[in-house]
């Protein structure tokens, strides 16, 4: 099985190494206003693509346990260093799985988009496990805010809630319908959450419709010392739609040379 | 429909948003500053930096924003925003022309040594990029009749990067099968790119057909009203440039930009983000944010003019179908058009705008006529509100042989109208005094 890793368009810098981990049918290109920042600002960047996204190869995986388990062998464990760990929604839940299996590895955590456990609707993933493009359209109109939807996106030319549907269509064909089982059946959340030791900066969109903000906030709660931000006039696809915002909190919180 | 039920869109477009809201408001926000509602011309060459490391992080393609208009400008962004979403796809970049939209994605794609398979039924100002300049500069094309799909099979070579055709064929009005060309370029591991101009995406969205790549000369139905020059270059995000091997500006390090490769960068938008970030840069055709104003105000009412532009040609096309000076006509979907299936498929709310015909007794006749009509204008564009007319064989195609006219289906006889949104009697009024007109023997009155 072959694994990715985008660096962030830098090779062989240096400092503190920030793994990422994506969400439900994306892709490393989720952290296209995060990741390039960041390595070129005293980080070393590893945004991951799970098995069988992107440009990893091999079966995906159907449990958020098994994820952190990928994660913690094929990345953490051989990087031999403790590293800052950022998840968007499922990647979120696997951050958090992956803090609990190997904790002396992490020095930050980010979590994005989630609360300790995250509830997937049941005609998402009716559609989802049918192939439906249905499932693109729920997932789109519940993860950007209302006027997210209609565009005026900083990066000049570029319609994100498009680039955000070519991704999941790539994932409807392969991935999303496991992705989204292995979501909803995720239990260990609070449990693990308890255990927690290492700083936690805990990321929702005030518009997030696939979780809520009182979810992200019981997460909050439950991870000690753990800090919530709400960012206003975003969705669930937070680093797509408020690109600068995750940026900067990320740029504060995470470890630099 | 009963009171207080939510009526049926008939045109749904993805993302939870109606087409006809999409052209009202995608890519533009209330100003942030100001509260003002409509998009700000923002005409300004640059764009103050926060502070150094800003400045360096945007140079980088690190952050997103803006830093000189000749790259980025945020009136024209909305624009790009949305043609983007009403064409259903990632991004775009308007140009200061549709020629200029053309030329920057073919270098986008390619350099000396590549090759393109075009439909031989495309605007002469296309016809002479490909035939006669980009040879010199060590691209060549391979023309081939629209409906040949096996010909367009067997134009394609090792050197192919791209397919090209225009949804609607100027001025034949021959359509092209989307669905089939786009397999034929998928099967050998190459996009899609369809001028779209003729269509717009009310009429046709190419990307829902297996396109990939889609451009507009804006100057036509979009700007609408016959005043102002402008293009689009649209990208579908779909096609999987890693997998062909064939375009390594999307997959390779680009060092400009610190070794970036723009498909791991970028990912469905790789294309519009290198035209962008090298196009844009380098050849410098960008429209101005005036301009782009004017052309994101006129979309506004792109849905209600489309409509009135079919309606008045079809009123026009079963005037001339039944006029004893005509030859022949042709517009999609009408009687004797070839491909009324395909027309049905690919145009389900109407043909467009634009017909062509011949007036009996050849050219001469044709001029007559031409210089008869008192509304329609002799001039060439198409897409105004004003109604308008051309003889491409001598004007739009002039620069092809007579090989290339054949070829493109043009016989000398042939007219081109652009119907407007005046009032149809007034047309068919002129167009019946100009008919009459034109079987008068050459000197007579």
């Amino acid at each position: 099985m072959s694994a990715y890793a985008y660096q962030g368009g830098r090779s062989g810098g240096s400092g503190p190494l920030v793994m990422m981990v994506h969400g439900a049918g994306l892709d490393h290109t989720v952290w296209r206003y995060q990741s390039r920042y960041l390595a070129h600002h005293g980080r070393r960047v590893l945004a991951l693509d799970l098995p069988g996204h992107g440009r990893a190869g091999g079966p995906p995986l159907s449990s958020v346990e098994e994820m952190a388990d990928w994660v913690g062998r094929q990345w953490l464990e051989p990087a031999g260093e403790s590293v800052a760990l950022i998840g968007h929604s499922l990647g979120a839940l696997v951050a958090l799985e992956v803090a609990g299996r190997f904790s002396g590895l992490l020095t930050r955590m980010v979590l994005i988009g989630s609360g300790a456990g995250m509830h997937v609707h049941p005609d998402l993933q009716a559609a989802a496990d049918r192939g439906d493009v249905r499932a693109i359209d729920l997932i789109i109109g519940w993860s950007y805010s209302r006027r997210g939807r209609l565009g005026g996106h900083p990066e000049p030319g570029l319609w994100q809630t498009g680039v955000t549907r070519r991704m999941l269509e790539r994932g409807l064909r392969s991935t999303l319908a496991i992705d989204l089982a292995a979501t909803a059946s995720y239990q260990r959340g609070r449990a693990t959450a308890a255990a927690i030791r290492c700083p936690t900066l805990i990321l929702i969109g005030r518009e997030d419709r696939m979780v809520s903000r009182r979810a992200a906030a019981e997460l909050a709660e439950l991870i000690p010392g753990a800090r919530l931000e709400v960012v206003d006039t975003a969705g669930h696809m937070l680093p797509l739609e408020a690109p600068e915002t995750v940026r900067r909190l990320l740029g504060d919180f995470l470890p630099s040379a | 429909m009963p009171a207080g039920s939510r009526p049926e869109r008939d045109h749904p477009v993805a993302d939870g948003l109606g087409f006809d809201t999409l052209a009202v408001h995608a890519g533009v926000q209330p100003d942030p500053a100001t509260g003002a509602r409509t998009m700000p011309i923002y005409l300004s060459a640059g764009f103050v930096f926060d502070d150094t490391d800003h400045a360096a992080s945007l140079f980088n393609l690190e952050r997103a924003g803006h830093i000189y208009s000749r790259i980025s400008n945020p009136t024209v962004a909305a624009l790009e925003e949305r043609i983007a979403a009403l064409e259903g796809g990632v991004g775009a970049v308007a140009t200061a022309s549709g020629q200029a939209a053309a030329v920057l994605a073919v270098v986008t794609l390619m350099g000396s040594g590549g090759h393109i398979v075009s439909s031989s039924s495309v605007y002469g100002g296309t016809a002479n990029l490909f035939r006669h300049t980009l040879p010199r500069f060590g691209i060549t094309t391979s023309f081939v009749p629209p409906t040949d799909l096996d010909g367009f099979r067997a134009a394609i070579t090792p050197a192919t990067r791209l397919l090209f055709g225009e949804t609607i064929g100027n001025p034949v009005m021959d359509l092209l099968d989307l669905e089939a060309v786009a397999e034929i370029a998928h099967d050998a591991g190459v996009p899609l790119l369809i001028d779209n101009t003729f269509a717009t995406p009310y009429l046709c969205r190419p990307f829902e057909h297996g396109a990939d790549l889609v451009l507009h000369s804006a100057t036509k139905y979009l700007g609408g009203h016959g005043a102002v020059i402008g293009g689009l270059l649209v990208d579908g995000g779909s096609f999987d440039w890693e997998s062909s091997g064939r375009f390594p500006t999307l997959t390779e390090p680009y060092p400009p930009y610190s070794d970036v490769v723009f498909t791991a960068e970028f990912g469905p938008g790789a294309f519009i983000a290198r035209a962008r970030a090298e196009g844009l840069r380098d050849f410098g055709a960008a429209l101005s944010p005036e301009t782009a104003f004017r052309i994101l105000q006129s979309i506004e009412s792109l849905p209600a003019r489309m409509d009135r532009h079919v309606a008045n040609t079809r009123q026009v096309v079963n005037f001339l179908a039944g006029a004893s000076e005509v030859e022949w006509v042709r517009y999609p979907g009408a009687p004797g058009h070839p491909q009324p299936q395909l027309a049905g498929r690919l145009l389900p709310r109407g043909g467009g705008g634009i017909l062509s015909f011949a007036v009996k007794g050849g050219r001469p006749a044709g001029t007559r006529f031409i210089e008869s009509l008192q509304i329609f204008s002799h001039l060439a564009n198409v897409g105004d509100t004003r109604s308008l007319v051309i003889h491409p064989a001598s004007t739009t195609h002039q620069q092809l042989d007579d090989e290339g006219l054949a070829a493109a289906g043009i016989d000398q006889g042939l007219v081109r109208l652009s119907v407007g949104l005046e009032d149809p009697v007034d047309l068919i009024a002129d167009l019946r005094r100009a008919l009459t007109a034109s079987q008068r023997p050459p000197g007579v009155p």
